[in-house]
């Protein structure tokens, strides 16, 4: 249901054109697929796919006290980071529920780029500035200023490589860099949510549409094809990479979805969330995060129970038929003493319970 | 599209063969779901209640119910969907047919959609 307004991106005529299916999603106008999922999701994992992500949110924190003060506002230790180099991060409610899962890079000594789910985005926002507003930093909020084009894929590389002066066949993963792309000021960054390689092109919304015609024509003869989110969601579900909303929740901690890794506890100072964060930690997850493969037929969808023998053992969060493995492929929450690789549970489909194996994630894991 | 077919408001198609009604979802059924990769189709033997959700149609994205158009047995379902469910998007109105229900009260159809009606919701749509 539309209600009100919603925003569009710079591309969204060319997505009109382009014959995509336009859906709300985060308040926003996108595109969910052009030719079809399938089709989308098989040239992601064999050429490459373009994708507007200019609906995302892009946070720069500078000043003298931005490290410090990412490092209170956010689970991570930004100040370990690299300058140019980046880490997947987390900030959460001071109850250690998850507000937003994000990557922080680090553009300067001084500066940091924070890049927030669209849904969570003014939440992310209005919480850095008031998490902050003690230390010697200014925030700016450039996500509607922001445009974010995608190449993901294993030709990405190939196909990018001869419209930017940023040397990106050395670009590390989860590395970034400043220059151009198709002659306009760019960010470049080798980070994705695909499980391919691919980057991530940060310009403002004014160069967007020229930066993606000429991705798109550089890639028109290697079958470089647009990317909706209908894909988006399933690449991202192979790669076993967790979507806020679905796996990440204010319910959840970071230690429950299996990522406590980004956490760090012995970090200098307090941050926010802190000590509810080490009680998690010592208490334990009261549920984990595992990926399921049904040994039946249906699909296990967002939301449906899942049982071990007669006990609801925990919920669907998220499920699809995988394009890749042919299989029915889902992430779920289960009691811990159910979430070892190899146990059978059952999901729920409308009324049958269809076995289902606990493996481990990721359910794909490209050739490297 | 074609002449003959009668719709329903929840997307299905029927076509009038005798005393049978064959049965499958619209193009913009197909389109909507987007890729479909499963669907699970009633026993055949069944006995329908018109309205009914009688199946179920899973694409990459969504899930959805097949609703009976019209009361009546099942004679016959679409075996090739188990293995190709894709069949319904590629030719939604001919290889991608779902079910042959034998009518038990054909004053039923009276009551479905025309084409200019179901075009008509589509359009709203």
């Amino acid at each position: 249901m539309v209600q009100g307004e919603l925003l569009a991106t710079p591309l969204a005529s060319r997505h009109v054109a382009l014959g995509a299916r336009m859906v709300e999603f985060a308040g926003w106008s996108m595109p969910v697929q052009y030719a079809g999922i399938l089709e989308e999701h098989r040239a992601v994992r064999t050429r490459a796919g373009l994708f507007d992500l200019s609906h995302m949110g892009e946070l720069f924190v500078e000043g003298t006290d931005a490290a410090r003060g990412l490092g209170y506002a956010l689970v991570g230790e930004p100040a370990t980071l690299k300058i140019g180099r980046a880490h997947y991060s987390m900030i959460c409610f001071p109850e250690g529920g998850i507000l937003d899962d994000l990557i922080v890079y680090r553009l300067a000594e001084d500066r940091f780029m924070v890049v927030a789910n669209a849904s969570n985005s003014a939440a992310v926002s209005d919480a850095l500035a008031e998490r902050l507003r003690a230390f010697s930093v200014v925030l700016d909020d450039r996500s509607l200023a922001t445009a974010l084009v995608a190449i993901q894929g294993p030709l990405s590389l190939a196909v990018l490589a001869p419209l930017t002066d940023v040397a990106i066949a050395d670009l590390r993963y989860y590395a970034i860099a400043e220059g151009h792309v198709a002659g306009v000021p760019a960010l470049v960054a080798r980070t994705g949510y695909t499980g391919e390689d691919g980057f991530e092109v940060f310009v403002d919304v004014a160069s967007a549409g020229g930066v993606w015609d000429a991705l798109m024509e550089a890639g028109r003869s290697v079958g470089v094809v647009p990317v909706g989110l209908g894909a988006r969601d399933t690449l991202r579900l192979e790669a076993g990479m967790p979507l806020y909303g679905n796996e990440l929740g204010a319910d959840t901690t970071p230690y429950e979805a299996g990522l406590g890794r980004v956490v760090k506890l012995g970090k200098e100072g307090d941050f926010v969330g802190k000590a509810a964060l080490e009680k998690a930690e010592a208490d334990g997850p009261h549920k984990k995060l595992v990926g399921l493969v049904l040994r039946g037929r249906g699909i296990a969808r967002h939301g449906y129970p899942v049982f071990a023998g007669d006990r609801r053992t925990g919920v669907v969060t998220s499920g699809t038929l995988s394009p890749t493995l042919g299989e029915p492929i889902a992430m779920a929450y289960v009691a811990p003493s159910d979430a070892g690789p190899g146990t059978i549970v059952e999901v729920g489909i409308r009324d049958q319970r269809v076995p289902a194996e606990v493996v481990v994630l990721p359910f794909y894991r490209r050739a490297t | 599209m074609a002449q003959d077919l009668r719709y329903t408001k929840e997307h299905e198609w029927v076509r009038v063969e005798g005393d049978l009604a064959i049965v499958g979802i619209t193009d913009y059924a197909a389109e909507q779901l987007g890729d479909i990769v499963f669907v699970e189709l009633p026993e055949v033997g069944r006995s329908l209640a018109q309205s009914g959700s009688v199946g179920v149609i899973e694409s990459v994205k969504a899930v959805s119910d097949l609703f009976a158009p019209v009361s009546g047995e099942v004679v016959e379902t679409n075996s090739e969907l188990a293995s190709s469910p894709e069949l319904v998007n590629g030719d939604p109105f001919g290889k991608g047919w779902m079910l042959r229900i034998r009518i038990a009260d054909r004053s039923q159809l009276d009551g479905l959609l025309d084409q200019a009606a179901y075009e008509e919701l589509t359009r709203e749509a």
